[in-house]
């Protein structure tokens, strides 16, 4: 009893700082969804107010130039960075709200499942959108 | 000892808000708000992926009483999620957590809000009028 304990301090003590960190939490994951939720915040910032500027310039615009703005390189992967980081920030959000207002353990699980397959659902359409609107002729 | 009947918490009627935790529960309602107003967006998208007839049905829903109405309010919960998630990447540095620093950019955000909601609105409706 008191060898395996002493085996177990010695085995704490072997470990590196960020092993003893790494897998923290009730979820075992460390601050790896606080840290996420900050980088797509903070890509973000400069993307949305890209994008609200872009369509205030575009208001009006019609099929084919709207084709010919998306279908500009830069233009088409601000859009996709923008896309992947707003869903997955959304993703990540909507968790955290599920996780602080539902009690009941079977809808809480059941309605994150269901907001990571929307969040997934949804990024693909708009990707798979904005694939067609570029190259779709 | 008598006790006297306490008030219970919360007691909505006498309680004072305070603009920290309003903002906070602003935060959190506008981000689901937002998470709602993705599909317009992909809405927008796929109409413009199916072609010129269908993206034109879409402008003109959008462009309606209604549809302005929910991008209005969309751009109103965007620039407050916007704002307010630069304050709160404030205090993840943690930076600006004293109690009137947290006033001071709590109204900040707000004035923030109003004037880019605003401001974008304004620039949209001249746009219209000029083409």
């Amino acid at each position: 009893m008191a060898g395996a304990a002493h085996r177990d301090e010695r085995a704490a003590h072997r470990r590196s700082a960020l092993g003893r960190v790494r897998g923290l939490g009730s979820a075992k994951e460390g601050v790896q969804h606080w840290w996420m939720q900050r980088l797509t915040a903070i890509a973000l910032v400069p993307l949305l107010v890209w994008f609200v500027a872009s369509i205030l310039a575009h208001i009006g615009a019609d099929h084919a130039n709207l084709q010919l703005w998306i279908g500009s390189p830069v233009v088409f992967a601000l859009m996709l960075a923008m896309i992947g980081a707003g869903f997955w920030h959304m993703a990540l959000g909507l968790q955290v709200v599920i996780e602080d207002y539902v009690r009941s353990e079977a809808l809480k699980l059941g309605l994150i499942v269901f907001v990571q397959f929307a969040a997934l659902a949804l990024a693909l359409a708009a990707a798979t959108a904005l694939l067609v609107i570029a190259f779709g002729g | 000892m008598p006790s006297r009947a306490r008030p219970v918490s919360p007691h909505l009627q006498i309680y004072r808000w305070q603009l920290t935790s309003v903002m906070s529960i602003l935060h959190r309602f506008t981000g689901v708000a937002l998470a709602l107003g993705t599909l317009l967006l992909v809405y927008w998208l796929i109409a413009a992926a199916m072609g010129p007839a269908a993206l034109a049905t879409a402008q003109a829903c959008l462009g309606s009483p209604v549809g302005q109405l929910l991008l209005f309010g969309w751009t109103l919960a965007l620039f407050y999620h916007l704002a307010n998630g630069i304050r709160h990447l404030f205090w993840d540095a943690g930076l600006g957590f004293e109690l009137p620093h947290a006033y001071r950019s709590g109204w900040a955000v707000l004035v923030a809000t109003l004037l880019l909601t605003l401001g974008v609105w304004v620039c949209a409706y001249s746009q219209m009028e000029w083409l």
